[in-house]
């Protein structure tokens, strides 16, 4: 028996690896147990080779694994391909028959999966449910747990459709159970209810924006953030969301600012490139002072880079982006639990402080899954900072852009107040005219800028941070890595390792880092990129030197293996 | 109500003699006759002199950036439909920068009225050629001559599926208020293409050489703008005569109506404080 194992499915884009995958989480999760899970997939819709990797366990998880200790090849290339991947003592599942392989290697699992399917289900479509029904059969789940899960999946299709994936399944199953004779991957009994929720960070995202009130949301489709939009646009009817594939990343911009300059709580998101393209209209919101909340949902680039990959190259970009100085904030969720919550304060930040909060992901956050306790759906409350409709009657005067001690002027929404609006992309006076006058530009940009930069430092995220005082060494990182390290400083050696994770970038939390960091021998950033951004933000905020870079700039995120191995060189 | 309920206090900037103000006046005229109270309308605009126009008008603004007012219109229309959204801008900021938004706010159909001051050249940045300038005409930039050929917005919204397409003349502003009456009055995304002369940089398309060449569509018997081959030769023609007035019509659904939108309370009005998303998270269990 064990507590932990990794599976890797393998086959070309369009053999349904991440279908097996996703229908293998739930049976685990269902099962009671905690599962990391990420595909790595290459930008074409059919061929090539994919593959989708799970880490079931029965302690939380939070990363990947570099080698899997089972591999299921959906084609003949992922043999070849993948074998050395495999663990010591790890199984290889195919069809040799189907792949003309006569050797046996050591280590391969034959399943006629192709028989399997025909003679269960009457067509080969059913090979990767007899494929699920294989590992809930090496592993030892109750079958019932992948019964369930079929039923649900095909819950909208013909009860057949249920029954003929169920006994293929059941096939799978029964042959795995009668053919692998031994139990080195049979899972300890699992200790948790399986009521969690499995989701991946752009679910989070997406599910964060309508619990946020988010009514209208526009996007151009772009690698890997397009998942926000299909979610919210799954939901739209539901929730009653406005979802406008714009015309490019230019209009989606701008009709997010349109959309929240006429009283809606909007959002746009993209990748890189696309956001590359939205950076006046970032602007834009910033000189209107215009709430809209935008995620960029980083890739490897430049250019069009690694459509499908992952990277976090897009640091000095994001809390710089736009021409001119405003205020912004940058938030960089690290967990899916943190994606939910800190879209929701997105949200609530934009429209208190009338700015564009940015939210910087990552593939590797966005196509992750992980179980996670249920959310907690009352711990970021909706905060209005709107002119209510019944207070907007006879407003007389009104002045767009107010001078006010805190920065921010009252915001009424057109056509509920009586008086109107004018709001201006020029340098403007507090009425919201065009001027060319140097003290009004003094006052304007006090107003939008340095007050409300002071005023964002007051409500910043803290930093998660993990033994400093005992670690010999400190890794720091922000993002997606969050897993990955925390995980790093809970195993016992190489050294005794400590952590400080940002989930907010702009306005850097430079008291806190000072604090945390002063003084501390043995810091390293960790992070998905060349350049080793963080590490000079840190300084350029903090003073601080941090003593070097763990850097990945392959594509590929940093799995728990991948990282010890580079601290054990560090602290060697 | 009358054209003076709309006067903003905002000092005019543009040229003396600009065919700006034939427009200015023709907005305010209209939305007199509209009887539009001052709160319920939004301007937006780009960059330009034509992007000006709001400030000049007692109503809602938003100027926003160059080539990009239709996108923050049609967005603002979705939202909040009890606005009448009319967006002021110019052949650069419409036809060139904002090209692409051009041609997909039409399919897009928002009910927006869109309202190009159509000068034939840039004015704010000193008189290069813009999309629509006659070729063979010099600039400081193209001191030979444009070579490039004019784009043709009209048939090009024709093309693009606009169902409601005009061509005003900022001298006449009697006319081009009723144009913007009707524009404001059709459901869908309308245009209304002002061909306006600059009295600073383009010397060859002025106030004299516009009045020998237009004409008004409607003085001519028997012209149907529901016949949209029909409309197509009247758009293109250019030259000798030039025609004003309404040159394409035609009823197809708006953005709202497709979308569900039309009859339900405005996106602006949801209580967003009380969304309860635990039917969702089920999806997740």
């Amino acid at each position: 028996m064990i507590d932990e194992l990794t599976i890797r499915i393998s086959g070309q884009a369009g053999q349904g690896m991440q279908t097996i995958g996703l229908v293998l989480g739930q049976v685990f999760k269902q099962s009671g147990y905690h599962l990391f899970a990420n595909q790595d997939y290459m930008s074409r819709v059919r061929g090539g080779n994919n593959f989708f990797q799970l880490r079931v366990s029965n302690n939380p998880v939070f990363s990947l694994r570099e080698k899997p200790d089972m591999i299921i090849a959906l084609d003949k290339e992922s043999v070849a391909l993948h074998k050395p991947a495999l663990n010591e003592n790890g199984t290889l599942i195919l069809d040799k028959k189907q792949f003309e392989l006569t050797r046996d290697d050591a280590g391969f699992f034959n399943v006629p999966f192709y028989e399997l399917a025909i003679n269960s289900g009457g067509n080969d479509i059913f090979i990767n449910t007899v494929a699920c029904g294989v590992i809930s059969g090496i592993t030892q789940i109750d079958f019932m747990h992948l019964e369930r899960v079929i039923k649900s999946a095909f819950q909208d299709k013909k009860e057949e459709v249920i029954f003929q994936n169920t006994l293929a399944a059941k096939a799978g199953y029964d042959f795995a159970r009668s053919n692998f004779k031994n139990e080195r991957f049979t899972l300890s009994p699992s200790v948790n209810s399986g009521n969690r929720l499995l989701l991946n960070g752009n679910d989070a995202i997406a599910l964060g924006a309508l619990k946020a009130g988010c009514k209208f949301y526009t996007a151009y489709p772009m690698s890997p953030s397009t998942t926000i939009m299909d979610t919210i646009a799954h939901y739209s009817k539901a929730f009653n969301v406005v979802v406008e594939q714009a015309e490019d990343e230019i209009a989606a911009i701008n009709m997010a600012i349109g959309a929240s300059f006429a009283g809606a709580r909007s959002m746009t998101a993209s990748s890189g490139g696309g956001f590359a393209l939205m950076v006046e209209g970032l602007s834009l919101a910033g000189m209107t002072e215009t709430p809209v909340v935008v995620a960029c949902v980083g890739r490897p680039a430049p250019a069009t880079g690694f459509p499908t990959r992952t990277e976090q190259a897009d640091l000095d970009f994001l809390i710089s982006a736009g021409h001119g100085e405003f205020a912004r904030v940058v938030y960089a969720p690290g967990t899916i639990e943190e994606a939910f919550y800190l879209t929701q304060k997105a949200f609530n930040l934009a429209e208190k402080y009338q700015i564009p909060v940015l939210i910087m992901s990552d593939q590797h956050l966005a196509d992750s899954y992980r179980d996670v306790a249920p959310f907690d759906l009352d711990k970021v409350k909706i905060q209005r900072f709107i002119l209510p409709k019944e207070d907007s009657k006879n407003v007389n005067n009104y002045k767009r852009y107010q001078l006010t001690k805190f920065g921010v002027s009252p915001r009424a929404v057109p056509s509920w107040i009586d008086d109107v609006i004018y709001a201006d992309s020029d340098e403007h006076n507090e009425e919201g005219h065009i001027t060319e006058d140097a003290q009004m530009r003094i006052n304007m940009v006090e107003k939008r800028f340095f007050k409300k930069m002071f005023n964002l430092s007051q409500e910043i995220e803290s930093p998660s941070i993990y033994n400093l005082a005992d670690a010999d060494l400190i890794l720091v990182g922000f993002g997606s890595t969050y897993g990955v390290i925390k995980e790093m400083c809970e195993l016992s050696g190489p050294v005794k390792t400590g952590f400080v994770h940002f989930s907010q970038l702009w306005p850097f939390p430079a008291l806190q880092t000072t604090q945390l960091l002063a003084g501390k021998k043995n810091i390293f950033t960790v992070e998905n990129n060349a350049a080793g951004q963080l590490a000079r933000l840190i300084w350029r905020e903090s003073g601080i030197k941090v003593n070097g870079s763990i850097l990945r700039f392959d594509g590929r995120p940093f799995n728990l293996d991948y990282l010890r191995g580079q601290v054990k060189e560090k602290a060697g | 109500m009358n054209p003076d309920d709309f006067k903003s206090n905002d000092q005019i900037a543009w040229c003396p003699g600009c065919g700006d103000f034939g427009i200015l006046n023709a907005v305010k005229k209209a939305l007199a006759v509209l009887e539009k109270s001052p709160k319920d309308i939004l301007l937006v605009s780009g960059i330009g002199q034509a992007a000006k126009l709001p400030h000049y008008i007692k109503a809602n603004c938003f100027n926003g950036l160059h080539g990009r007012a239709l996108p923050v219109a049609a967005a603002a229309k979705i939202v909040n439909p009890d606005l009448t959204v009319i967006v002021t801008t110019g052949d650069g900021d419409c036809y060139g920068e904002g090209g692409n938004h051009f041609i997909h706010n039409i399919r897009r159909n928002a009910d927006i009225t869109v309202i190009v001051h159509n000068n034939q050249i840039y004015g704010l940045t000193k008189g290069q050629a813009s999309p629509t300038t006659d070729s063979g005409y010099a600039t400081k930039v193209q001191p030979e001559g444009v070579i490039l050929e004019p784009i043709h917005p009209l048939e090009m919204a024709i093309a693009a599926g606009c169902g409601f397409v005009a061509r005003g003349f900022s001298a006449d502003s009697e006319n081009l208020a009723g144009l913007i009456v009707e524009a404001v009055k059709y459901r869908g995304f309308s245009l209304i293409d002002v061909l306006q002369p600059c009295v600073t940089f383009n010397k060859k398309n002025t106030y004299s050489w516009y009045k020998e060449r237009i004409y008004k569509i409607t003085d001519e018997t028997g012209y149907d703008p529901q016949d949209k081959i029909a409309a197509y030769r009247k758009a293109a023609e250019w030259g000798q005569r030039i025609p004003v007035g309404i040159i394409y019509r035609a009823v197809q659904p708006s953005y709202g109506e497709k979308k569900g939108l039309d009859g339900q309370p405005a996106l602006v009005e949801a209580d967003i404080e009380h969304i309860d998303i635990g039917g969702a998270l089920k999806d997740f269990i």
